[in-house]
């Protein structure tokens, strides 16, 4: 039996938040977009905000913090933002979804580990290379031990904002990490590249594991079936562009079995064009975030 | 003999009442260039990101006694390099970079770095090791992505050179564009790097001269040698205002390898634009101390004049072999396809699913009907 959906807003009217609009509108689920906030009166997501009939306000987290009704917010602002943001938001009671890089707290991948933080307050999404990588490295670790996973995600310029290009190390350290922490990896490399050709390309990563040792390639193969299957729940543009490729590598002084997977993650174009894949897995990812906490997080169900 | 080839060291015709509408500004007389030899960086691809610490500290003293007054030692991909997706190194190259400042009495030592491959973490350790001069490389239409990394480096003290890769892939108006970004973010020279060797002497002139005409900043010129005109490039480069040329020991480095410094060294002697370079020193050195570490002589083969030909990053040389022997597919196939796909430094990834791409076509031909 559905109950009454919980009201949400977005905190931010850029790229992300737009097209994070779009989906909750295209695809509301347990939710509905309650306030779309924003501080530049001018802004071109504003004006989509209301041609969309949603209301909207120029007066960013402080309208949020007055509409008490709004149990949820997805923050799409900067880390900046976001520091001040955060415990504001949990002194008054609100979930935050972090789209930003600030990861004031736990990092979730929706598969990965999602359900071991219902109750926490605050959410981060780490990168959209952690968001699409992730996964397939959890994908294999939980079958066999993982020594190394290494990651290299390309992604058409023209997707990339000034964000990531004035952070991009902190996209390699916070993906990297993520391998490791979420990924199940012992260690993690992450490597990012910018390709400008036109037309832009779609978003594509390539995963490179070196398991501890020996493994059943079937099994492998099919935990990673199956995980591609789980993101593509919420991404229906996360895809292999072929089977496992599995090949022997010299590393630790030893020769060790590795495993290669090419990713290639369409966006749905809710907003933002389809190329943009690595901008569409984050705002699915929140999206989805937001409707299993919506339907399981005991402490939104009591406030509801 | 006449040839309608408009070679930037020809006469300047437009002076002589030609059919140009505007002169160009005369570039002034060019001076002797500052070298920077790359054997230790740029080499590291043919080695195979092989390099002991032994053979970084002999070439380094060699390059050191002949007066090469900067020498780059990292990872062929830049500091951090180490990976599956480019070879894992042998040995640590902050040991490397240790090994080669001590060797060296008079020569710096430089350091390459890709963000988005390296971070600011190994540029720190890389100082601690002996650092002075680092080189930040881009692809070449995204040097916005370098601000954080030069901003560390003159925090630093560092001497800092921008790299914009891959230029041959876009008109000298927009390097000259990308190019002032780095001079604003601090940058102390901005190299016009042709990754895939495959620019002619006039692309090279036209590149540089525009650079200069948008920078206060020196202006340099990094060559590969795929198409056989490294040190032809190199020269024009320098006649357009370069200040600043790379070389490798017996042109060792990616593709067919880059412009050979003692090479460059005799033909600037000869130019009588010698900066200090003892030719005969950095002969010895190629034969007697690089050349017998060399797994193989990088050559214009038809691999190598592929990268050049399809303008690709020459580093995919030895991987798209790799994967050709792999999946039975000529090298080359994978090279132009690379080419048509517009893959762009450090895209080593895309030669796996190139190849398998082009296996797939071939079991399953296009049938028209």
């Amino acid at each position: 039996m559905p109950s009454s959906p919980v009201k949400v807003a977005i905190l931010g009217t850029g790229n992300i938040g737009t097209d994070l609009m779009f989906k909750l509108l295209r695809q509301p689920g347990a939710l509905q977009l309650a306030l779309f906030a924003g501080v530049d009166p001018k802004s071109d997501g504003l004006a989509r905000a209301r041609n969309a009939g949603v209301a909207t306000t120029d007066r960013g987290i402080d309208a949020i913090l007055e509409a008490t009704d709004i149990k949820l917010v997805f923050d799409a602002t900067s880390a900046r933002a976001h520091l001040r943001h955060a415990p504001a938001l949990a002194a008054a009671g609100r979930v935050a979804v972090d789209l930003t890089p600030a990861a004031c707290g736990p990092c979730v991948v929706p598969p990965v580990n999602l359900r071991a933080h219902l109750d926490s307050a605050n959410v981060n999404l780490i990168t959209c290379g952690g968001q699409a990588t992730i996964p397939l490295v959890h994908a294999v670790s939980r079958v066999t031990p993982v020594s190394y996973a290494e990651i290299v995600s390309t992604v058409a310029s023209a997707s990339a904002g000034p964000g990531t290009r004035q952070n991009i190390d902190e996209f390699t350290f916070t993906t990297a990490r993520g391998l490791e922490a979420l990924g199940g990896a012992t260690a993690g490399k992450a490597i990012i590249i910018l390709n400008p050709a036109d037309p832009p390309i779609l978003m594509r990563n390539t995963v490179y594991l070196i398991p501890e040792g020996d493994f059943d390639d079937a099994a492998v193969t099919r935990s990673i079936e199956q995980m591609v299957s789980s993101v593509a729940e919420y991404v229906p543009g996360y895809r292999l562009k072929s089977a496992p490729v599995f090949d022997t590598v010299k590393y630790g002084g030893a020769v060790q079995r590795s495993i290669t997977l090419l990713l290639e993650v369409e966006g749905a174009g809710d907003y933002l064009p389809k190329y943009a894949g690595n901008l569409d897995i984050m705002t699915a990812a929140a999206w989805r975030v937001g409707q299993v906490f919506a339907a399981q997080k005991p402490k939104i169900k009591a406030m509801a | 003999m006449s040839s309608n080839f408009d070679h930037p060291m020809a006469p300047d015709r437009s002076a002589a009442g030609g059919n140009k509408v505007l002169a160009q500004p005369k570039p002034a007389q060019p001076k002797p260039p500052r070298i920077t030899d790359s054997s230790l960086r740029d080499g590291s691809h043919p080695m195979r990101h092989q390099f002991t610490v032994e053979q970084v500290r002999t070439v380094a003293r060699a390059l050191d006694e002949a007066g090469v007054p900067v020498i780059e030692v990292s990872h062929g991909d830049g500091l951090g390099g180490s990976s599956l997706q480019y070879g894992f190194s042998l040995v640590d190259e902050m040991e490397l970079i240790a090994a080669a400042r001590e060797a060296c009495t008079r020569a710096k030592i430089a350091v390459l770095l890709l963000p988005g491959v390296g971070t600011k973490k190994e540029l720190h350790e890389a100082v601690r090791r002996g650092a002075t001069v680092v080189r930040i490389a881009t692809q070449c239409t995204e040097a916005d992505v370098s601000e954080q990394h030069f901003g560390l480096a003159k925090e630093l003290g560092l001497e800092a050179v921008g790299f914009l890769m891959m230029a041959h892939m876009r008109p000298p108006a927009v390097l000259a564009e990308q190019a002032r970004l780095m001079e604003s973010y601090g940058a102390d020279c901005v190299y016009v790097v042709d990754s895939a060797g495959a620019m002619l002497p006039r692309d090279a002139a036209a590149r540089v001269a525009a650079l200069k005409q948008a920078l206060r900043c020196q202006v340099g010129f990094h060559a590969h040698n795929n198409l056989g005109v490294a040190i032809g490039n190199s020269l024009a480069a320098l006649e357009a205002g370069a200040e600043q040329i790379d070389g490798c020991l017996r042109g060792l480095g990616a593709g067919s390898g880059n412009a050979p410094t003692e090479l460059l060294a005799a033909v600037l002697d000869k130019l009588g634009l010698n900066p200090g370079l003892d030719v005969f020193k950095l002969c010895d050195a190629a034969e007697y101390v690089l050349a017998p570490m060399m797994p193989f002589q990088p050559f214009p083969n038809r691999d190598a004049i592929t990268i050049g030909y399809a303008g690709v990053y020459s580093t995919f040389l030895l991987h798209a072999r790799r994967a050709g022997e792999k999946y039975g597919l000529d090298p080359r196939e994978i090279l132009v396809e690379l080419g048509r796909r517009k893959a762009m430094a450090g895209q080593e990834d895309w030669i796996l699913d190139v190849a398998q791409d082009l296996v797939l076509r071939r079991l399953a031909p296009e049938r028209k009907t």
